[in-house]
């Protein structure tokens, strides 16, 4: 018997340090990478309160999640790739063509 | 026993979580990754949701991190470097999420006993799995979504193919 409530905050803590990773890290594919751990946190939030209501529309809206997860990583990881070719960086201080 | 369960795989998730932030080389952060991704795995297991728990471990910690240590081994991603980073996410940022983290976990342990308890092996009896009661919604209510999001792949194979490729 564990609380609802204690998947719940340790979903919450994954997402606040997926936030702070996200801020923080410099690297385009960290960055990349910490979305994807937002989105797991998200993840366990519907998995816990589709428990809670015992009902399976829940854990059905995670596999929508994780097939746009997995489509998404598709795509960003081209635009990566493609943005390499063209600067030859992934820090992403040095990716400031649209500022200013 | 069943907290004892959670409670190292949800320490197991922090801490990968944190090793993902602190760690400098990409491929560290990569790995770290699958270990949260494998331990939401086993949690999603406790809550009863045997048939995610599986696509967890099959679709995110195989497929998708398969393809981010992909990207990096190809584009040789070395260290990164230090760099001050952007003020205004110093400045709001890192409070803002240390005031939502703090809201958030105020109103759970506020409201614990509204929420209610999570009983090992899920709600359904034992007549119907988990996977046939998912099945059973995924293919009669929700059959137009489940098509939409085929060629929503689709969409994203091309996107992948025509952006990855090379200049003509």
């Amino acid at each position: 018997m564990v609380p609802i409530a204690y998947y719940l905050i340790l979903a919450a803590v994954l997402f606040c340090i997926g936030i702070g990773s996200f801020l923080i890290k410099r690297n385009i594919i960290t960055i990349f990478m910490s979305i994807e751990l937002m989105l797991n946190a998200v993840n366990l939030t519907f998995v816990a309160f589709a428990h809670q209501w015992k009902l399976v529309h829940g854990q059905i809206f995670v596999f929508f999640v994780m097939v746009v997860a997995a489509a998404e990583a598709a795509v960003g990881l081209a635009i990566i790739i493609a943005i390499f070719r063209a600067r030859q960086t992934l820090n992403v201080d040095q990716i400031n063509l649209m500022k200013n | 026993m069943q907290l004892v369960l959670f409670l190292i795989f949800a320490v197991l998730c922090v801490a990968g979580a944190l090793n993902l932030l602190f760690q400098r080389h990409p491929i560290n952060s990569a790995l770290s990754l699958v270990v949260v991704m494998m331990s939401l795995a086993v949690i999603y297991w406790t809550l009863g949701a045997e048939f995610l728990a599986a696509a967890q471990v099959i679709v995110y910690a195989g497929a998708v991190m398969v393809l981010f240590v992909f990207v990096v081994m190809l584009l040789n991603a070395g260290e990164e470097e230090r760099t001050t980073g952007s003020r205004a996410a110093y400045i709001a940022g890192i409070p803002g999420v240390a005031a939502i983290l703090a809201l958030l976990t105020y109103m759970f342990m506020h409201e614990r006993a509204a929420l209610g308890y999570a009983t090992l092996g899920g709600s359904l009896n034992h007549t119907t799995s988990n996977i046939t009661e998912i099945s059973r919604v995924l293919f009669t209510e929700l059959l137009l979504p489940f098509e939409v999001t085929s060629i929503l792949i689709l969409v994203a194979i091309l996107g992948a193919v025509v952006l990855a490729r090379k200049e003509q």
